[in-house]
C-alpha cells in the first residue's frame, strides 16, 4: 500500500491533550488515571474561588465543542448566583451528528477526565447535581461511565464533602433512547425530565430556566473534559494551541475515504489537507470530491478548500461551520446527490415534529430528491429544493431544521451538474420505481435501495 | 396526591425488576424513560400492558407514556427475536459497505430491516449512526459493537450468537 508519511508541518499540528491517555489501555480505571496525573486538577481547583475558575476558563478562550462554539466561561458566568435555586450541570453526550465519533471514544478510553471536568465545572457554577445525558445506543459507554462514577464516589471524589472541601456533588448517568434531536440542549432537558425530546422556546435560556426550571449549564463532553487541562496548564498554555479566536486542541473525527479513519487531536486551525496526511492519505484509487467539516449539518466543501483552516472563523469565511469537527471525506466514487438524499432522509426521520417547516420541509425534500434519483426529476426541481430550504432556514424552531438545509444548498452550489445529470438523463437512475408511486415506507425504501444498481 | 402504587399484572419475576427500578428512581414522572429502558430490557419490547403499568406507577398519563415510547426509536412496541443485529447505516458505514451487509443478511436469512426470522432467533435492525464512524462498517450484535466487518464476518457472527 502506498501510504506516504505525513509532512512535518502536518505532524506539528498534532496536539494530544485530551487524547493523551488513550494509548494507555487501562486509563479508564481510577488507579491508572490517578497515576497519569488524574484528579490533580481537581485538588488544585477546589482550593480556588469558583469565580476565579470561571475567569480562568474565560481567559483560556475555551469555546463549546458541541458545534456552536459558544464561549464556555461566558455560559458559566450567566448562571445567577445566590438565587436560592439549585443549579445543574448537564453534559451533552448525545453525540449523534452523522460522522461524529469523538465523545464516545473519549468516554470509553478516559471517562475519569470527563468526571474530573464535571466536578470542577460544577464547583465553579455552584451545582450540586450533574447529569451526563448519553445516547441510548451507546450501552457500552454508559456502562463504563457508571462504573467510573462509582469508582470516583468510593474514593471520595464524588458525594459529600469532596476531598474535605465541603463541596457536595452527585453525578447521574442518564441514557437517552435514540433521538437525534436530544442533542439540542433544550430538547435534551425535556428528555431528562422524562418527556418527548422536543425543543423549548427561548428565552428564557437554560442559564436561568433550564432543568426543572432552574439555572442550568449544558456543555459538550469535549468542552468539559478540556477543563482539567486548563486548570493544570493555565490559560496561556491553552492559548498556545490553535488560533487567537479559536484556541486549544480539538478532536477531529476523520472518516470516509482515507487510509486510517479515526480521531486526530490537533490544534484548532489544522487544514483538511493536513488531516488527510495524518490519516495516511486518501484511500487507494480515490480522489477527494467533497467533504463535511463538522457533520452533515455543516455545508459541504470541495477539493478547493483543503487549505482553509478548520477553526470557527476559517470555516465561517467559506460559508460553512466548524460544527462537531466530524470530517467526512468523500471521493469521486461517491454520489453527492445520493449522499444528500440519505442525509435528508435522516433529518426527515429525526425531525421531532414540533414545527411545520422542519417536519414538512424534510418530508418534501426527501420526495423531491427521490424523484431526481428515480430519473423523473424536473428541471425546476432544483429551484424547488432551494425554495424549500429557504422556508426552513431561520424559520424552523431549532437548529436541526437549519442544519437540514446545509447538505442540500451546498451540494447544489458546488455540484449542480451532478443533479442535472440525473434530471437530464445522462445518469442511470438509482431507484427503479417511479417516484409517483409515493410510497416511502422504510421497508419499501430498503428494498428499492437493495435492488438499485449501486 | 399520587394513589397507592398499582399491583403488578402478574407474578412474573421481571415485574419485580421494574418495581425495584421505579422505587430507586423515586416513582417520579421524570423517571419515565429510565423505567421504560428497564421494562424493555426485561421483556424485549413494550406492550400495552407494560405501558399502562409503568404509566400508572409513575403517575404519568397514558398519552405521555405512549408518546414517549413511540417518539424514541430505541423503544419498540413489537416483540423482537432472541438476538438483535443492528446494522449502522450512517454515512461512513454506508460508504464502507453497510449496504452489502444488509443485502447479505436479507438474502441468507430471508428478512428485511425491521423484521425477525421465522424461528424468532434474529431481528435485523438498522441504525442511522451509532457513533462508531472510524470502525465503519459497524454492526451491533445484541450489546456488542463490532467494526470493519465484511458480509462474511457478519454471517459468522450471527451463526455464533
Amino acid at each position: 500500500m502506498n501510504m506516504p508519511d505525513p509532512s512535518p508541518a502536518a505532524l506539528r499540528k498534532l496536539a494530544p491533550v485530551l487524547t493523551k491517555r488513550w494509548l494507555s489501555p487501562d486509563a479508564w480505571r481510577i488507579d491508572v488515571y490517578e497515576q497519569l496525573d488524574g484528579y490533580m486538577a481537581l485538588r488544585k481547583a477546589l482550593t480556588a474561588d469558583p469565580d476565579d475558575l470561571i475567569a480562568l476558563v474565560k481567559a483560556a478562550g475555551l469555546r463549546g465543542r458541541g458545534g456552536a462554539g459558544f464561549p464556555a466561561g461566558l455560559k458559566w458566568q450567566f448562571i445567577p448566583q445566590n438565587d436560592g435555586k439549585p443549579h445543574y450541570l448537564v453534559v451533552n453526550a448525545d453525540e449523534g451528528e452523522p460522522g461524529t465519533c469523538k465523545d464516545l471514544p473519549l468516554m470509553m478510553a478516559d471517562p475519569h477526565s470527563l468526571i474530573e471536568g464535571i466536578i470542577i465545572a460544577s464547583y465553579a457554577i455552584r451545582a450540586n447535581r450533574a447529569f451526563i445525558y448519553i445516547r441510548g445506543e451507546a450501552v457500552h459507554a454508559a456502562r463504563r461511565l457508571r462504573n467510573a462514577v462509582s469508582e470516583a464516589t468510593s474514593l471520595g471524589y464524588l458525594g459529600t464533602d469532596i476531598l474535605g472541601s465541603g463541596f457536595d456533588l452527585d453525578v447521574v448517568v442518564h441514557s437517552g433512547a435514540g433521538a437525534y434531536i436530544c442533542g439540542e440542549e433544550t430538547a435534551l432537558l425535556e428528555s431528562l425530565e422524562g418527556r418527548r425530546g422536543q425543543p423549548r422556546l427561548r428565552p428564557p435560556f437554560p442559564a436561568t430556566h433550564g432543568l426543572y426550571a432552574s439555572p442550568t449549564v449544558v456543555n459538550n463532553v469535549e468542552t468539559i473534559a478540556s477543563v482539567p487541562y486548563i486548570v493544570l496548564g493555565g490559560a496561556a498554555w491553552f492559548r498556545s494551541m490553535g488560533t487567537e479566536k479559536s484556541p486549544g486542541p480539538k478532536i477531529y473525527s476523520v472518516s470516509g475515504r482515507v487510509h486510517r479513519p479515526g480521531q486526530y487531536e490537533c490544534s484548532l486551525g489544522v487544514t483538511l489537507g493536513e488531516l488527510i496526511e495524518l490519516a495516511g492519505g486518501m484511500a487507494e484509487g480515490h480522489q477527494l470530491k467533497f467533504w463535511t467539516p463538522g457533520g452533515s449539518s455543516t455545508p459541504m466543501l470541495t477539493a478547493e478548500h483543503i487549505h482553509v483552516p478548520l477553526d470557527f472563523e476559517g470555516m465561517a469565511s467559506v460559508g460553512t461551520m466548524l460544527g462537531t469537527t466530524a470530517v467526512q471525506v468523500f471521493s469521486d466514487a461517491d454520489d453527492v446527490v445520493y449522499a444528500t438524499y440519505r442525509w435528508i432522509k435522516f433529518y426527515h426521520h429525526e425531525s421531532c415534529g414540533k414545527c411545520t417547516p422542519c417536519r414538512e420541509g424534510n418530508y418534501w425534500m426527501v420526495r423531491i430528491l427521490r424523484r431526481i434519483l428515480s430519473g423523473a426529476g424536473r428541471p425546476e426541481d432544483l429551484d424547488l429544493l432551494l425554495d424549500t430550504c429557504g422556508n426552513l432556514l431561520g424559520r424552523s424552531f431549532c437548529a436541526l431544521g437549519d442544519g437540514a438545509t446545509s447538505p442540500v444548498t451546498s451540494s447544489i452550489k458546488y455540484f449542480r451538474q451532478d443533479y442535472l445529470d440525473y434530471i437530464e438523463g445522462r445518469r442511470e437512475p438509482i431507484f427503479q420505481d417511479a417516484a409517483a408511486s409515493g410510497s416511502s415506507s422504510e421497508a419499501t425504501d430498503a428494498e428499492a435501495e437493495l435492488a438499485g444498481a449501486r | 396526591m399520587r394513589q397507592a402504587s398499582p399491583k403488578a399484572p402478574s407474578d412474573d419475576k421481571r415485574w419485580r425488576m421494574i418495581d425495584a427500578r421505579i422505587r430507586r428512581l423515586g416513582s417520579s414522572p421524570d423517571a419515565l424513560i429510565e423505567v421504560l429502558h428497564t421494562a424493555q430490557e426485561a421483556f424485549g419490547y413494550l406492550d400495552p400492558e407494560t405501558l399502562a403499568y409503568v404509566g400508572a406507577a409513575l403517575g404519568v398519563p397514558p398519552s405521555r407514556t405512549y408518546g414517549v415510547a413511540t417518539f424514541y426509536s430505541h423503544f419498540t412496541l413489537k416483540p423482537q427475536g432472541k438476538h438483535t443485529c443492528v446494522v449502522c447505516t450512517g454515512t461512513a458505514c454506508y460508504i464502507g459497505g453497510a449496504r452489502g451487509i444488509i443485502k447479505r443478511i436479507s438474502q441468507d436469512l430471508n428478512i428485511g430491516p425491521g423484521e425477525t426470522t421465522e424461528d424468532k432467533r434474529i431481528s435485523l435492525l438498522t441504525a442511522r449512526c451509532i457513533g462508531a464512524c472510524s470502525l465503519a462498517p459497524a454492526v451491533v450484535f445484541d450489546d456488542d459493537v463490532q467494526g470493519k466487518l465484511s458480509p462474511d464476518d457478519v454471517m459468522t457472527h450471527l451463526e455464533q450468537l
